[in-house]
């Protein structure tokens, strides 16, 4: 299956300066995604899953337009040729 | 994102590092300390919580715990004095797998002289990590993270964290770290068995005022050629111990208050600490709108303020646990910075200041040393 990460700004840092990763995915769903992500560009994945694999509580993984926080988690599934977001969440102080 | 503007260390210089909550910020000035650059903003709206300076084996390298509210924590290191940074693609400092997730790393202590490789995280959750390659990678220390006490260990203010590591420079084998809240604790074993040392600290906000463990300690300082000689600032309480905190002696005498956080000792005279006293738990801020000092010179017999330089009217300010630090010059370099983004200097230990920058982001870390 073939997905397209879309990178927060601050995350390219960890990708060479990409603003999107296209992967092909062997698997699928969201965690199987960004296992394969993490292969690829292991510093994108380790800001955006914390060190037991949960998604940061201030990170918003979007599938298309929805959060995967409304659609199963890691667990969601995906569609051939679906975007994935990386962003910040508007949390900040 | 704003301009970093760098700064060229010379060796023999004395530099400033400043951790704040939105980046990290390096000052330098020659040896006479007559004028301070400022370099900065490192790591800008990332939270800068610990920095140490690491001169052993040839090295000029400073290390840098970042924190992020969306990415996460991770230690950076530097060889250029900011220039250029290394951060690793996988954090290096991470729980084992099945275990908790690490919050924010505190402090970052360094091992003794002669084991230049080795080095030191305290971490949120309460937690002590160990490098034995010079920060390549760190190991959970076991013995401390299955105490039996852990799980009853709560978070203060700041959470539950480790904020202060203490690795004996004359003991092998002895660490002694605080937990807010859970008190002092030490090794005698390089970290496999750890025993609490909280005898004689005074837990104010619990029923029983003088617990087993449970106190909320917020800083621990002493001198390298005394280690078994031990300050601490307590949530309430000034203490000293003579015996590697085998036991606590109360020394809050001649202070407006023995409530605060930071606390830092003489670089060459074990008997003289200071402290910036705040006025109470519930007005974390310094008492009377002025912006004092204290020092002992006595170990703790007697407190004096210091404020020439320092404001003294509406000043009613708040310095955090690690926002103290001192050089290792002759006359010795006293330096710390307030939740106000303020950071001031003495170059005469302590008896007069002046301020080196009055915008910063809050001051959480300050650390001193000669390049």
């Amino acid at each position: 299956m073939r997905v397209t990460f879309e990178l927060a700004g601050f995350l390219r840092t960890f990708a060479g300066g990409a603003r999107e990763v296209r992967l092909d995915v062997p698997g699928r769903t969201v965690g199987d995604a960004l296992r394969a992500l993490a292969e690829r560009h292991p510093g994108v994945c380790s800001r955006v899953l914390d060190e037991q694999g949960s998604v940061r509580r201030h990170v918003n993984v979007f599938v298309s337009d929805l959060s995967i926080r409304d659609t199963g988690g890691l667990a969601t599934e995906l569609r051939d040729g679906c975007s994935i977001s990386l962003l910040a969440a508007v949390s900040g102080g | 994102m704003p301009t970093t503007q760098q700064i060229e260390v010379r060796r023999g210089d004395v530099v400033v590092l400043v951790g704040t909550m939105k980046g990290a910020f390096l000052f330098r000035a020659g040896p006479d300390r007559a004028r301070f650059e400022m370099g900065g903003p490192f790591f800008p709206g990332h939270s800068v919580y610990a920095l140490a300076y690491d001169g052993r084996a040839g090295r000029r390298r400073v290390w840098a715990a970042t924190s992020s509210m969306h990415w996460g924590s991770v230690l950076n290191q530097s060889d250029d004095f900011g220039a250029t940074w290394t951060t690793p693609e996988v954090p290096t400092v991470q729980f084992p797998k099945g275990g908790k997730a690490l919050a924010s790393i505190w402090q970052i202590a360094l091992g003794r002289a002669d084991e230049p490789e080795v080095m030191y995280c305290g971490v949120e959750p309460a937690a002590l990590f160990e490098s034995r390659d010079a920060g390549k990678s760190f190991q959970l220390v076991e013995g401390l993270w299955q105490h039996p006490h852990r799980e009853q260990w709560q978070p203060g203010g700041g959470g539950l964290c480790l904020h202060t590591v203490l690795p004996d420079p004359e003991v092998r084998g002895r660490i002694v770290v605080a937990i807010s809240t859970g008190g002092v604790y030490r090794t005698d074993d390089g970290g496999r068995t750890w025993t609490v040392r909280n005898k004689g600290v005074r837990a104010e906000f619990l029923p029983d005022k003088h617990p087993e463990f449970g106190q909320c300690v917020h800083k621990i300082a002493r001198h390298a050629s005394r280690p078994e000689r031990l300050y601490l600032q307590n949530h309430w309480g000034l203490y000293r111990s003579d015996d590697a905190g085998d036991s606590w002696k109360d020394i809050a005498r001649g202070v407006p208050s023995d409530f605060g956080f930071c606390m830092a000792v003489h670089p060459h005279d074990a008997e003289t600490a200071y402290i910036v006293p705040l006025e109470s738990d519930g007005f974390r801020c310094t008492p009377e709108g002025k912006l004092r000092v204290y020092r002992t010179r006595d170990g703790g017999g007697s407190w004096h303020p210091l404020s020439e330089g320092l404001p003294q009217r509406d000043a009613f300010e708040t310095v955090l646990r690690d926002a103290m630090g001192t050089d290792v010059e002759d006359r010795a370099g006293i330096y710390f910075g307030t939740r106000s983004g303020k950071l001031f200097a003495s170059r005469d230990d302590g008896d007069s200041w002046t301020a080196l920058a009055t915008g910063l982001p809050p001051v959480v870390c300050v650390r001193a040393a000669r390049a």
